[in-house]
């Protein structure tokens, strides 16, 4: 379980988020959707620990955020951020243990590599094992990295953008794996561009726009054309694809053709 | 992999020690040397020296020559793992950024103003401020946002060490004749006329370095993923870059303090074992060390018999083998960043 609570953020001047609240309870997947420089990202960081909010507080299993000591922290939430970089050639296997530090000399180490490989698996990984982390492609690094994440064994996940890099398998992949995630009991956020993924994997979605919470609740009460044209600033079309919303921008082109 | 490479630096090191040991103007057998090591310590095995003035020679002069080089070899290739660790760059190394002329410094005005409050510890304890401060400024003046890129560092590099070869120039104007050649000699960096004194105050500062330099490898790994990434997986990455730092300070004052300025060693050591063991700093921080002081035990051995009756500054070798080597690092890591970034 993690909430927030009236977080605001300001960078120099400018107000990057003005009042949010956002719980989420263990077994749900909730997707952060928005414009650019929306604030989402800035959101994750506070829900990971990295940006010290100037007003509110972040509930990491009922104890303030702030309490946690570095580590501890890490045993409670794993995050895969939007850049992924390395410095020097660690192997794809040495990054996804790497997961595992939290754990190390505590009973829960013993099953390191298990989870390890486990994790290498459901990420479709596995054979790139061997291979050296700087040498990936940004899909396969991106991949990499949601595996580290997932090694950690964590009642919390909170990823950003997962999947940017990733061709469309992989993107259902990785969603797919966060859905299973969420299911087996975990809280996940995950901040997601492509509204349509939102809307397949997410049990609720999140807009966030201007550092305000626009409007939160379940994908086919969340999209609709009203909000997300006003929130965008670009008018799109709301379909029902088997019951799943499915957003399409419109485009000048095929409104002539109409 | 892990043991073997380990034994095989061992080997190397005992080599060097032995062979370093009885090389010189009075040459010395390396079987004898052992005997005289092993009689010393209370097993009698092996033939003792056969020259009268052979025992005297080791234990006086070359055996604490050859320790010392081995400890110096080991501290700076250590400092320079983990300075790369934290600055997450390959080429960072306490001469080429400017921490090593910083610990001159301190140490060179400790012997122009001629202060001598510590007894023999005085320049070793300025050595590691003057090195502490100065990894510091390096630090903070090129680091961002996680990452240190090249060219900020080594611009920052050539920023400090120029500020620093002034205020050396600045301490040998000041200085009398003998403080001058003193720090002549120092910038050069050389193991000529060592005593057990330097020994036993560089041993415990090399080890302390060292030992600590473990205690952080497991973190310094996770450090590659980056400042945020590292938190995520539970580092306190505040205090483990202040460690670091006190740990490559404490490493340069143990390598400047008695032998001056020998740079590379850090940079070429690290950069090799990488090569053959990979990144992980549970391997890289041991090997490191040991095959520093192999390196230089043998560099030190080449400095004073690669010509006749002349002892070369060793400070000047390394440059001379580790410049170049430097030179193609930038070329290659420019390729691989993509740039300079």
């Amino acid at each position: 379980m993690i909430e927030a609570r009236g977080i605001h953020v300001t960078l120099g001047d400018k107000v990057v988020l003005d009042g949010v609240d956002l719980a989420v309870p263990p077994g749900e997947l909730v997707a952060l959707v928005g414009p650019n420089g929306a604030g989402k990202s800035t959101l994750l960081g506070v829900l990971a620990g990295d940006v010290r909010p100037a007003a509110g507080s972040v509930q990491l299993a009922g104890r303030p955020l702030s309490s946690y000591a570095a580590r501890e922290s890490a045993q409670h939430r794993a995050v895969q951020l939007q850049q992924q970089g390395l410095a020097f050639g660690f192997r794809v296997r040495d990054v996804v243990a790497m997961g595992r530090s939290p754990w190390h000399r505590t009973p829960r180490a013993a099953g390191d590599e298990e989870v390890v490989r486990a994790a290498m698996v459901r990420t479709d990984v596995d054979r790139l094992a061997e291979r050296a982390f700087p040498t990936l492609s940004g899909g396969e690094q991106a991949r990499t990295s949601f595996a580290r994440a997932l090694a950690q064994e964590t009642p919390v996940l909170l990823l950003d953008e997962p999947t940017a890099a990733l061709d469309i398998r992989h993107q259902e992949a990785v969603l797919g794996v966060a859905r299973a995630v969420a299911s087996e009991g975990a809280a996940v956020v995950v901040v997601l561009h492509d509204l349509s993924l939102a809307a397949a994997y997410a049990d609720r979605i999140c807009v966030i726009a201007d550092g305000l919470v626009r409007a939160a609740g379940p994908p086919h009460e969340v999209l609709t054309e009203d909000l997300l044209g006003e929130v965008y600033r670009h008018p799109v079309r709301v379909l029902d694809h088997g019951g799943t919303p499915v957003v399409v921008p419109v485009r000048a082109a095929q409104e002539a053709r109409c | 992999m892990k043991g073997s490479l380990l034994a095989v630096l061992t080997g190397l090191l005992v080599v060097a020690l032995v062979v370093g040991a009885g090389q010189g103007q009075l040459h010395v057998p390396p079987l004898e040397v052992l005997g005289s090591v092993l009689h010393r310590i209370g097993i009698d095995l092996g033939p003792l020296p056969t020259h009268p003035r052979a025992e005297d020679t080791l234990w006086e002069v070359r055996f604490p020559r050859v320790v010392l080089a081995a400890l110096v070899g080991a501290a700076l290739a250590t400092a320079g793992a983990v300075m790369q660790g934290i600055f997450g760059n390959p080429l960072a190394e306490p001469a080429v950024v400017g921490v090593s002329s910083g610990a001159a410094v301190a140490a060179g005005s400790v012997i122009v103003f001629d202060v001598a409050v510590l007894g023999s510890w005085t320049i070793a304890v300025a050595a590691f401020l003057g090195g502490l401060a100065a990894t510091l400024v390096v630090y903070l003046l090129s680091r961002a946002g996680g990452r240190t890129e090249v060219v900020t560092l080594v611009l920052t590099g050539i920023a400090l060490n120029a500020m620093t070869s002034a205020a050396l120039a600045f301490l040998m104007f000041l200085g009398d004749q003998q403080a001058r050649e003193e720090i002549v000699f120092w910038t050069l960096g050389s193991l000529n006329g060592t005593r057990w004194a330097a020994v036993a105050v560089v041993a415990p500062l090399a080890a302390i370095g060292i030992a600590v330099a473990l205690v952080l490898a497991r973190r310094l790994d996770l450090l590659a993923l980056g400042d945020r990434a590292a938190f995520h997986v539970g580092v306190d990455v505040e205090r483990l870059r202040l460690a670091a730092i006190v740990v490559v300070a404490l490493l340069t004052a143990a390598a400047v303090c008695f032998c001056g300025i020998i740079a590379f060693v850090g940079l070429v050591v690290p950069h090799l074992v990488r090569m053959v063991a990979g990144p992980g700093h549970l391997l890289l921080v041991p090997a490191s060390a040991l095959g520093g002081a192999a390196l230089l035990t043998f560099a030190d051995l080449w400095a004073r018999t690669a010509v006749d009756n002349a002892d070369l500054p060793i400070g000047m070798l390394t440059s001379l083998v580790g410049g170049p080597f430097f030179l193609w690092l930038i070329r290659r890591s420019r390729r691989t960043a993509g740039g300079w970034s």
